[in-house]
């Protein structure tokens, strides 16, 4: 919104594609240019210049061990827990590298959330499943607005109407498309303003998945989401923009609807059409 | 190539068939296996069951005493003469002469000097110390006259509880004909009974077997293991999470690993001789004393405790971490918040467990003196006592009779101390046990 404010409206001589490119230079979030990923000494990415847009999602799409995941934890920096593991290159959020020694790791990560494969909910009650992330980063001023911050995490993640009268109940004994929501929820608690998605429904039965899917529509008017999935149709219904990750190497990114219909690389094409994978 | 394969030849057809025919060795294999299993579960059971029968029934007669029935009069020209009922007069007092002449008016037809003296021998000679501790507790009992139960002899003890056979030839048995008549007498007139021996459980080592108790090395060992687990718990605890959760995967930590591991399996009584030289020695820390075994037992329980706790938050699974550090959680505040709280059954257990060994632990304790003879109940960690396995040790190596079974009692109350320890850490491994 903010963005679109900015297009000076007092220059008609501009054309629709100049426009465009404005007005997407300005949604950019998340600039990733020339990353490489080492484990020790194999190389798992391969040069990888990748533009991500505010309220879009990006789904990265790829056979396994094609390096998306490792891309996406590269992004607000898991990968410094692996302790061979050893990225170059630059990837900047707002235009500011998050390897950078100005950035600290703890204050990236409280931006940039993530929800993993396997829903892990810590063992406590729900509600402390979602307060942990305000509480260790001091962000409600007291009880209340905790309270506050924990039923609208829930209500964005579309929980809140399923356990809002057991919120003392632990976090692991929901189902599991619950779980998930659960964590997204936890992520969303803390105020991002991008959230990572390492395969969020590989697990999940098509219900709980179509309901996650719902839920990212609605999550990209506040957020940026980039999805790492295997599935290609969960990639078309919900992201506008994919990437084709193969063997390292980022092959092909563009809007969704091009890469499903159009795509440029015969590897892409191979992939899609179920030839590789 | 491939293709000219005869497929007939590599899969054989009558599948059923040859699988029918091995079937039986196939399955004779595993109930032999199982028998096996059967086999050495019994094996250990039956020790265990042979150790505690054994034990037991060597040990639990220790648990009553054989008292004698006198009627003492506190006769003031005896106790107090000049009347002032100072302490140290009280203190001082001739109370033998006392309990000597209660034996004398029970049994009046004794006369000689020889005969009087293994008459007041059935009589244990700490009961004097009885006698002044009522005295001087309640002095308006001077010239009053009170019919009590006092300590038999260890002798007196054995033979009413048939550890000295009365068939036994007069010269070979350490109590006469004489004095088994006089026993006969008291317990005809309703004056001897075996009675539950408090005094094992509420006095000090003593040289006299009918008075000696485990409540001092009850004691030292309870000071011990606190001194242990004050210092083993927060620094295992500590060196665990580091280790675990902090420090880098290189050469020196894995150094550091093997070398706890080499802790673990160094012999106790090296510890002890650490002890000896260093804490002792060096340091100059008071000899016999709960702080120094304690110290001693706290280096020797290090690794076992460092390498439970470790494995404990080894087991918490790495998606709880991943968790709490994408959501932007300090490592330290991952490791407090969530892992060592989902560790803690695992190190509880792996402490209740190390303590228990310290408990038993004997050896290093020998090096620093705790085998001294004590007969006070410790007052604090720096007072000279004894532990319990030590205790054992030294009534194992007492030659009275009466020794035996005492050692065998204290044997069940360690015995009972570490099967409750454990019984507790099974409790809190299922109680806190969290399934993924």
């Amino acid at each position: 919104m903010l963005a679109q404010q900015q297009i000076d409206p007092s220059t008609p001589t501009m054309g629709q594609n100049q426009q465009m490119s404005i007005h997407l230079e300005n949604n950019l979030k998340v600039k990733v240019s020339d990353v490489a990923v080492y484990y020790g000494d194999k190389q798992a990415l391969f040069g990888i210049d990748l533009d991500i847009y505010k309220n879009q999602v990006t789904a990265l799409i790829g056979p396994s061990g094609c390096g998306k995941s490792t891309f996406l934890r590269c992004i607000n920096r898991m990968n410094d827990t692996i302790e061979s593991c050893r990225v170059t290159g630059s990837i900047e959020i707002d235009g500011v590298n998050i390897s950078d020694r100005s950035v600290d790791v703890v204050e990236l990560r409280s931006r940039i959330g993530i929800v993993f494969q396997k829903a892990n909910p810590f063992p406590k009650s729900i509600y402390d499943n979602v307060s942990y992330g305000p509480r260790i980063h001091g962000l409600a001023k007291d009880r209340q607005h905790l309270d506050h911050i924990v039923e609208s995490s829930l209500e964005r993640a579309g929980l809140w109407k399923e356990v809002s009268d057991r919120l003392d109940e632990p976090g692991t004994g929901l189902s599991g498309g619950q779980q998930q929501r659960l964590c997204i929820a936890r992520t969303i608690a803390v105020g991002p303003d991008v959230i990572l998605m390492d395969e969020p429904c590989s697990a999940l039965d098509p219900i709980a998945t179509a309901k996650i899917e719902e839920l990212m529509d609605e999550l990209r008017q506040n957020f940026t989401i980039i999805i790492v999935t295997h599935s290609m149709q969960q990639a078309a219904r919900v992201s506008q923009k994919t990437a084709f990750f193969h063997l390292g190497k980022l092959v092909e990114c563009g809007e969704t609807e091009q890469i499903f219909t159009n795509p440029q690389d015969s590897r892409t094409q191979d992939y899609i059409t179920g030839r590789i994978g | 190539m491939t293709d000219t394969i005869d497929t007939s030849l590599s899969i054989p057809k009558n599948t059923s068939e040859i699988v029918h025919q091995g079937l039986k060795k196939r399955y004779a294999a595993e109930k032999r296996f199982r028998r096996y299993g059967v086999v050495a579960v019994c094996v250990a059971l039956l020790g265990l069951v042979v150790l505690f029968s054994s034990i037991l029934t060597k040990g639990y007669t220790a648990f009553y005493q054989t008292n004698i029935q006198l009627d003492i009069t506190f006769d003031e020209s005896v106790i107090d003469p000049k009347g002032t009922r100072k302490t140290k007069d009280l203190s001082s007092a001739d109370y033998a002469a006392l309990l000597k002449k209660a034996m004398r008016t029970q049994f009046p037809e004794v006369k000689t000097r020889r005969d009087k003296k293994k008459l007041y021998n059935l009589v244990s000679s700490t009961a004097v110390f009885a006698l002044r501790a009522k005295t001087m507790a309640d002095p308006s009992i001077i010239g009053q006259t009170h019919s009590l139960w006092l300590t038999a002899s260890d002798d007196v003890d054995m033979l009413i509880k048939g550890h000295i056979p009365r068939e036994l030839p007069e010269n070979e048995r350490r109590i006469s004909n004489k004095e088994i008549s006089w026993v006969d007498q008291l317990i005809e007139a309703g004056s001897l009974e075996k009675q539950f021996n408090r005094q094992f459980f509420s006095a000090g080592d003593s040289r006299e077997p009918e008075a000696a108790g485990i409540k001092g090395a009850i004691i030292g060992s309870f000071y011990t293991l606190l001194v242990t687990l004050l210092l083993t718990f927060p620094t295992s605890v500590a060196a665990a999470i580091y280790l675990e959760e902090f420090a880098p995967k290189n050469r020196w930590t894995a150094m550091i690993e093997v070398n706890i591991n080499n802790l673990a399996a160094v012999p106790s009584i090296v510890f002890g001789l650490l002890g000896l030289a260093i804490f002792l020695n060096v340091m100059h820390l008071p000899r016999s004393a709960p702080i120094v075994g304690g110290l001693v037992l706290a280096l020797m329980t290090l690794p076992t405790i460092i390498i439970a706790s470790r494995a404990a938050l080894k087991s918490v699974p790495p998606s709880i971490r991943a968790a709490a550090l994408g959501l932007g959680a300090t490592r330290m505040q991952t490791v407090f918040h969530h892992v060592l709280p989902l560790a803690m059954p695992g190190i509880m257990t792996g402490t209740i467990i190390g303590m228990a060994q310290a408990l038993g632990e004997t050896a290093p304790l020998l090096m620093i003196g705790m085998v001294a003879f004590i007969v006070d109940v410790p007052g604090g960690p720096t007072d000279p006592s004894t532990v319990l396995p030590v205790q054992i040790f030294l009534w194992a190596d007492a030659p009275e009779r009466a020794f035996v079974e005492r050692t065998s009692a204290a044997i069940l109350v360690l015995l009972g101390f570490l099967v409750s320890m454990n019984a507790l850490a099974i409790f809190l491994r299922k109680k806190f046990e969290r399934h993924w």
